[in-house]
């Protein structure tokens, strides 16, 4: 088993009497607070100079229906300058699902807590907004609560739907001279990617209040994982962030093997690491080709998308599949890799960066790209850490956090990169920054090529978690019932809980698993990383004009996929 | 009259040639499909030799819907206003597992198909359809409308005047 690295925080002396249960956890310190010194003591976390958790990862509940206290909620915190990490449990009654709101603390609680209340039915006081947020308007019940039928649908007909009017808060900015006008874009509109929808309040050109609605593609991810096994959840991570599947096949593996105590042979960690950060170009490409294209270069879009169709051609020579590649087991890989792999890679090393040049050359000085991107939407480093920003985005914002970085797992420790970090915050920056980071990837494979394919197994020689080779399942007694055991039973993981993290192409790609050792997963939250960027979008769009936040939404890379999974 | 039947069969032929190499497709991508489908539209496979060249978003410019994606019940009356909002005559095309069924997402907030609310026309099975899979697709959809057009004809060849012409 594997035991906790991450060090505990500090006490503090000053937390009300009783408040805090110090517990056992596998993977990081946890703390079961008390509903009531909950506020004081997320506040104090947040402000002791001893711990300075600043940033509030992720935020979730989780339905024990044998228990007394019915619910849970977690929260996941991360302290950047002292690089600690703390989880919060706090219990709640099924007659009294009521919590404190933690908008004042972190504004990043914002989109989680209307999530949990959505999801589990727990109620956050002083929340100013607690609607639904990715079911929608005609649902009835909570759908994550283990007594809610997963197939149970509710029709949703047009008199029903949501309509937003948002209005500016403070009118003394507001200029009376002009009308005000309120317009509705999405979900079906090319510029939000088909499944965003914001309605914005126009004062003239500048947006003076918008609302953003999501949930247009929650397809119940994490219910799902829960009637499945635990090898069978892996096709539906594939589908959270489908620009970079291979990352979030890896993410999970990895978690689920951590759990159990396992680890992966060196041969498939090795291809895991170059496959995930060609993935990771991959994204980079979508993303910067769709916000180029969102602001009217069309012809970066297709330059942007060829190196994609090269990288696809490698996936696929390795699982069989594009884009949903599934191609990660846990323990392992799906298949050893093809005799060819190393040239292929090779080779995809000296194309992919023509194509990526060109667009540099083409847009990175081009005057009119300039105007529509410089300063912005920029956000400053306290607020995007605040609304609980990773990734590259932060990294645009000057805050140097890179997962690979601070915590380095598979081989990120022995490899020589670089985290490039710049200070804008504006949509500029962030589009530099995935630029340079696909040149980061590119000299991490290249390194990593430089070493040498490790020989040996490509998943463990463990009969409880690999499948047997499909010709001893046909000719051995003993092959044919470990075969059939895993394929009906799947994995058996032994009870406990772990969140582990990766960084995923548009920040920290989180799964907090939690096992009851009965065969199935009993919750599995993915922490998103574009779920607390997209919920600061209405504050990004504050004051810029409607073809400015076209220009944003593409930069952010909100992956619909993985935001409302 | 000899003139009238030689001069619609002409028409109808005419009509059908235009509508089989122009389509202005819809995409209605909402998630992993639709990245697929943008690989068809980009350079590489490039489905504007096909004749589906001008991908429209505004569904009083197009004619095929291409649903790309997982319809859940929170997008399903925008789906369907936005087919209503298609002019005659149109088509669809449901790219993908989740659009045709649901795929594999049995639950609470998927949609098992878009049939349950648009009639389709061409089925795209696989998750995502390879993009040679979608061409297949749309080409299917030209036999389609050639079918068509050919059984309007017998129709009104039945009918021995122009009534049928209505349902055109
Ligand atoms: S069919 Fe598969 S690839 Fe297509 S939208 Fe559904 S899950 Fe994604």
């Amino acid at each position: 088993m594997p035991t906790a690295t991450i060090p505990a925080p500090p006490l503090l002396d000053s937390l009300p009497e009783g408040s805090v249960e110090v517990v056992e956890g596998l993977d990081q310190p946890t703390w079961i607070v008390r509903r009531d010194a909950l506020a004081q003591v997320a506040r104090q976390l947040r402000d002791d100079p001893e711990t300075q958790f600043d940033l509030l990862l992720d935020l979730c509940g989780v339905d024990y229906p044998d228990r007394d206290e019915r619910f849970e909620a977690v929260y996941h915190l991360y302290s950047l300058p002292r690089a600690a990490r703390l989880r919060l449990k706090v219990p709640v009654l099924e007659d009294d699902p009521v919590l404190p709101s933690l908008i004042d603390v972190w504004t990043a609680a914002d989109w989680f807590e209307r999530e949990a209340w959505d999801m589990f039915g727990l109620r956050f006081e002083g929340h100013p907004n607690l609607r639904r947020i990715l079911t929608h308007e005609a649902f009835q019940g909570h759908p994550l609560r283990k007594d809610y039928d997963p197939a149970r649908r509710w029709i949703l007909t047009e008199d029903k739907i949501y309509k937003p009017n948002p209005q500016p808060t403070g009118s003394e900015s507001v200029d009376d001279m002009f009308e005000r006008m309120t317009i509705n874009i999405g979900p079906s509109h090319p510029a939000m990617h088909g499944t965003f929808r914001v309605v914005a309040t126009l004062d003239g050109e500048v947006i003076v209040a918008s609302e953003v609605e999501i949930g247009y593609l929650h397809r119940c991810f994490e219910k799902m994982a829960e009637t499945h096994t635990w090898q069978q959840v892996i096709p539906y991570t594939d589908r959270l962030n489908y620009c970079s599947s291979f990352i979030n096949n890896v993410a999970y593996c990895r978690t689920v093997e951590k759990l159990m105590g396992i680890e992966a042979p060196p041969r498939a960690v090795w291809a895991q690491m170059i496959l995930s950060e060609f993935s990771r170009i991959m994204d980079h490409c979508v993303c910067n080709g769709s916000t180029l294209v969102d602001t009217g270069a069309l012809t970066n879009f297709w330059y942007m998308f060829q190196p994609r169709e090269e990288i696809y051609g490698l996936l696929e020579a390795c699982c069989g599949a594009r884009l949903t590649v599934s191609a990660c087991r846990i323990g392992g890989l799906l298949e050893d890799l093809p005799p060819d792999f190393e040239a292929r890679c090779r080779h995809l090393l000296e194309t992919v960066p023509e194509f990526i040049d060109d667009v540099d050359k083409v847009v990175t000085k081009n005057r009119i790209w300039l105007d529509r991107s410089v300063g912005v939407a920029a956000i400053s480093a306290e607020e995007a850490v605040d609304h609980g920003w990773t990734g590259p985005c932060l990294r645009a914002s000057g805050v140097d956090y890179d997962v690979r970085r601070a915590y380095p797992y598979d081989l990120y420790g022995e490899v020589d990169f670089e985290v490039p970090v710049f200070q804008g915050g504006d949509v500029f920056d962030r589009y530099r920054m995935r630029m340079e980071e696909i040149h980061q990837s590119l000299s991490i494979i290249r390194q990593l090529l430089d070493r040498g394919m490790p020989d040996g197994p490509y998943i463990v020689d463990d009969p409880h978690v690999a499948l047997p080779p499909k010709e001893d399942a046909y000719n051995q007694m003993e092959a044919m019932i470990y075969h059939f055991k895993l394929i009906m039973d799947g994995i058996q993981v032994p009870p406990g809980e772990l969140y582990h993290m990766v960084e995923g192409a548009n920040g920290e790609l989180g799964f907090y698993v939690i096992s009851d050792g009965s065969g199935k997963p009993y919750r599995i939250k993915v922490r998103p990383p574009c779920f607390p960027i997209m919920a600061s979008f209405s504050h990004l769009m504050q004051g810029g004009t409607i073809s400015d936040a076209i220009a944003t939404l593409g930069g952010l890379n909100i992956i619909a996929g993985e935001l409302e999974r | 009259m000899i003139g009238e039947s030689w001069v619609t069969t002409t028409v109808d032929k005419l009509e059908e040639w235009g509508r089989n190499n122009s389509f202005w497709p819809l995409p209605f991508g909402t998630a992993c499909c639709a990245i697929e489908f943008m690989s068809v539209v980009s350079s590489h496979y490039d489905m504007a030799r096909f004749g589906y060249e001008v991908v429209r978003f505004s569904p009083r410019q197009s004619d095929v819907m291409i649903v790309a994606g997982t319809i859940t019940d929170k997008m399903a009356p925008t789906l369907k206003r936005i087919y209503d909002q298609m002019p005659d005559p149109k088509w669809v095309v449901s790219m993908g597992a989740c659009a045709c069924s649901g795929g594999f997402y049995r639950a609470y907030h998927v949609m098992q198909g878009i049939d349950e609310i648009v009639p389709v026309d061409v089925y795209v099975p696989g998750c995502p359809p390879t993009p040679e899979g979608l061409m297949y697709g749309i080409l299917q959809l030209k036999e389609k409308i050639k079918r068509d057009s050919k059984r309007r004809l017998k129709e009104k060849r039945a009918h021995g005047d122009d009534s049928g012409s209505a349902a055109a």
